[in-house]
């Protein structure tokens, strides 16, 4: 029932407003001497270099790409792990067909050298 | 609620169920194939749909349905069913010397047609929306990558990345109509859709879902005006790609399209005959004007299959067991005419170098006279000459919809094809009519090449002259 | 109460998709589409549908908003090219979003949904569960499609590693 999620929405609100608070009163209440080096955006301590604006390699894109596909597929487990045990065999099968296919992808991708980072 | 197994009829599916296996056969197999061998996954490949069309065959008049009432195995799904592996068989025979001259002849070209094929497949055998979705989905992926396969021609990658595009709008459309569909009748099921709809009136969403379900078919088809993408995909694509899909997608979309529209809503014809003899009118006579300004043939057949779409919606207008049967026909007429047009033009062409434009046609007819009769013949058949498959296809077609009172949509598609003759001919004139152009000699058409071309010439003058038992198969193909 | 979180995640819903259409940064764009599906997924479970709201967190959230970051980012951001050549079709597109959206609300906003239809009513659900309803449903008489999409989902597996992998590091595996 949606009211079982009632703890998520106060999760929520919560958040939002803890945010809004520690924002709005640390600019209110602090004081402000901007000079260039407090200005830079912090980088664990090393001196920015570059923009952060430039484009990255077309490599991630498999990364990414292969990530979406794999979790589609998880989405798919959870109904199932929550059905198993009355599925029986018969949802182990279905299941074990679903897997293998993938399986034949992910093996297909590994000799690919698709996870190899060249 | 307890959970009962449901009935798993792995027949009704065996000839998608044998395809798919052979995808992945041929998948594995890619991995363990050494480069100069990758020919044999092709032959395996057509193995595998042989072995498919064995199992259509086996199927016939089977008329069972399975999986919960998802797919059925009726001869009108089987029809189309054969149909299709005989589209993909030979343009896999095309497909085999062209990859190799074009230096693209992986194994995954071979799995991505396969898996392609496997989607036409359950679409066109499909009684369920949500599974032809599935099946629509499952033959336009496959095919956005094959139309990008030759990743080194940035016409290629133009050509896959628009018809990515605009297949998933038109995926869209298609899924929000089966949302509103199921909306208004609270049912995906085609037979349960046909059963809800007799016993309650229309609503406007139930018209709004049906409209959007028309779209996403036309996008398929490429009726107008969602035609857009059809010139610059047919033309960007690899030309054996191009040669399947034309003739393919449209066998498996028109399958689900009747099935569909004629089957499950017949309660709503009076409203979408009348939108679907607009489309056809559109759709026959923008094809046909537009094929006339083409100079590149890859162009000129792709506004001519647009064209061709045109026609066989006639068949679904007429809406009877005669034009269901006309349409079978004409599919498997357009075909083996259509791959039969493109195996010559590749036929033509010199190692990776292709001659796509009508004037590269000079004087063919000397060098290579045997093709250029071969081209001839399969043009003189889409323009509608006896005794050439084509003729009896649109024979055929214009029949049914005199029979159902439709003469007026019937008049519009002969003077269409009154139309078509000029820029049919144009390429027969250029071959026969003009002097050679230079750098004809030397040119070996490839061995699996003039099989190809020879099945398909053979085909249609078969389906021309002894049309009969075909359609005797084709009017066996009652929608269950 | 319930019609009150709604109005709430409807607001937020609607503003974000705004947002993502206004805003000139593709990265800001795309975080607005993240509230979007957030927001929705917060309606799914209001409308008792848990399942879906999850799935809708973990594909759209999670899956393929990351992919929308990654390709912004494979396409440098803060540019804005090809834009212009789209003014022209800007009016018209605006027309047609405007009479689909109209044809839309007054088909939908008047429609008379029928009455439930099929075993599912909200209670079936609440005594059974949403996630075992789905499951249910899915492993038996959508045994097919579930299937089906195993394929689809391998095609799509060949499609990146034909269209993305270097060719060479293919022919040479």
């Amino acid at each position: 029932m949606p009211i079982d999620y009632l703890p998520i929405l106060v999760m929520v609100v919560v958040v939002v407003a803890f945010a809004a608070i520690a924002l709005t009163l640390s600019s209110l209440t602090g004081p402000r001497h901007p000079t260039a080096a407090k200005l830079e955006p912090y980088e664990s301590g090393m001196p920015p270099f570059g923009s952060a604006r430039r484009r990255i390699s077309i490599k991630y894109y498999l990364t990414a790409v292969l990530f979406i596909l794999f979790d589609i597929e998880i989405i798919f487990f959870y109904p199932w792990a929550v059905l198993f045990r009355q599925l029986k065999l018969f949802g182990l099968v279905e299941m074990g067909v679903f897997v293998l296919i993938l399986l034949i992808g992910y093996v297909y991708v590994w000799r690919k050298g698709g996870f190899n980072w060249d | 609620m307890p959970i009962l197994v449901p009935d798993i009829n792995l027949r009704i599916i065996a000839p998608a169920l044998i395809v798919t296996v052979t995808a992945i056969v041929v998948l594995l197999g890619e991995l363990v194939t050494p480069a100069e061998r990758k020919r044999w996954l092709g032959y395996l490949s057509i193995a595998g749909l042989v072995v498919a069309a064995f199992a259509a065959f086996s199927l016939w008049g089977a008329n069972a349905s399975g999986f919960s009432g998802m797919v059925v195995a009726d001869n009108f799904g089987l029809f189309l069913t054969l149909t299709i592996a005989l589209s993909a068989a030979l343009s896999i025979l095309l497909s085999i010397p062209f990859i190799h001259a074009h230096e693209i002849d992986q194994g995954e070209y071979y799995v991505l047609l396969l898996a392609s094929v496997a989607g036409m497949i359950v679409m066109a055998t499909a009684t369920d929306l949500i599974v032809i979705f599935l099946g629509l989905e499952l033959l336009s992926l496959p095919l956005y990558i094959l139309a990008a396969f030759q990743r080194e021609d940035t016409r290629s990658l133009e050509a896959g990345i628009k018809y990515f595009l605009l297949g998933a709008f038109s995926s869209a459309f298609f899924l929000y109509g089966i949302a509103l569909v199921f909306g208004a009748t609270g049912t995906t099921n085609l037979a349960k859709i046909a059963a809800s709809l007799a016993q309650s009136a229309g609503s406007p969403m139930l018209s709004i879902g049906v409209g959007l379900l028309m779209v996403g078919f036309a996008f398929k088809v490429a009726l107008v005006p969602f035609h857009w993408w059809t010139p610059d995909v047919y033309d960007g694509a690899p030309t054996t790609v191009t040669a399947f899909m034309s003739v393919a997608v449209k066998a498996a979309a028109f399958g689900a399209f009747f099935r569909t529209f004629q089957f499950a809503l017949p309660a709503l014809a009076l409203d979408w005959r009348a939108v679907a003899a607009v489309l056809a009118v559109l759709t026959m006579t923008l094809g046909n004007v537009a094929a006339l300004l083409q100079s590149n043939v890859k162009r000129m057949l792709a506004y001519s299959s647009i064209a061709h779409a045109g026609y066989i919606l006639i068949a679904l207008v007429a809406m009877s067991a005669n034009g269901l049967s006309s349409a079978l026909f004409y599919l498997l007429a357009y075909t083996v005419t259509n791959l039969g047009a493109f195996g010559a033009v590749i036929a033509l062409s010199d190692g990776a170098r292709e001659r796509l434009e009508i004037k590269d046609f000079a004087g063919a007819a000397r060098e290579h006279p045997l093709v250029a009769l071969a081209l001839t013949i399969c043009l003189l058949s889409l323009a509608g000459f006896p005794p050439f498959a084509g003729f009896v296809g649109k024979f055929l077609i214009f029949g049914a919809a005199v029979e159902t009172g439709w003469a007026w949509l019937a008049v519009i598609g002969v003077l269409n094809s009154l139309v078509s003759v000029y820029f049919y001919l144009r390429p027969v004139v250029q071959m026969y009519m003009s002097e050679p152009a230079e750098g004809w000699s030397g040119i070996r058409v490839a061995p699996l090449v003039a099989l190809a071309l020879l099945i398909a010439v053979i085909s249609v003058i078969a389906l021309g002259v002894f049309p009969a038992p075909a359609i005797a198969l084709a009017a066996g193909g009652l929608i269950r | 109460m319930s019609l009150l979180v709604f109005y709430l995640f409807a607001a937020i819903a609607v503003l974000a998709a705004l947002g993502m259409v206004v805003l000139r940064n593709p990265v800001h764009s795309a975080l607005s589409l993240a509230l979007v599906f957030v927001s929705l997924a917060a309606m799914y479970v209001l409308l008792s549908a848990p399942f879906i709201a999850v799935a809708q967190v973990m594909i759209y959230a999670g899956a393929i908003l990351i992919l929308f970051v990654f390709v912004i980012m494979l396409l440098s951001p803060g540019t804005d090219q090809g834009v212009g050549a789209l003014k022209a079709q800007r009016g018209l597109a605006i027309l047609f979003g405007a009479a689909l959206l109209v044809l839309l609300i007054a088909v939908l906003g008047g429609a008379v949904l029928p009455p439930t239809r099929g075993t599912f009513t909200p209670e079936a659900i609440a005594a059974e569960g949403d996630t075992q309803a789905v499951g249910a449903l899915l492993f038996t008489n959508f045994l097919l499609p579930f299937e089906i999409t195993s394929i689809l989902l391998l095609v799509a597996i060949v499609g990146v590693i034909v269209l993305a992998k270097k060719r060479q590091s293919i022919s040479k595996q």
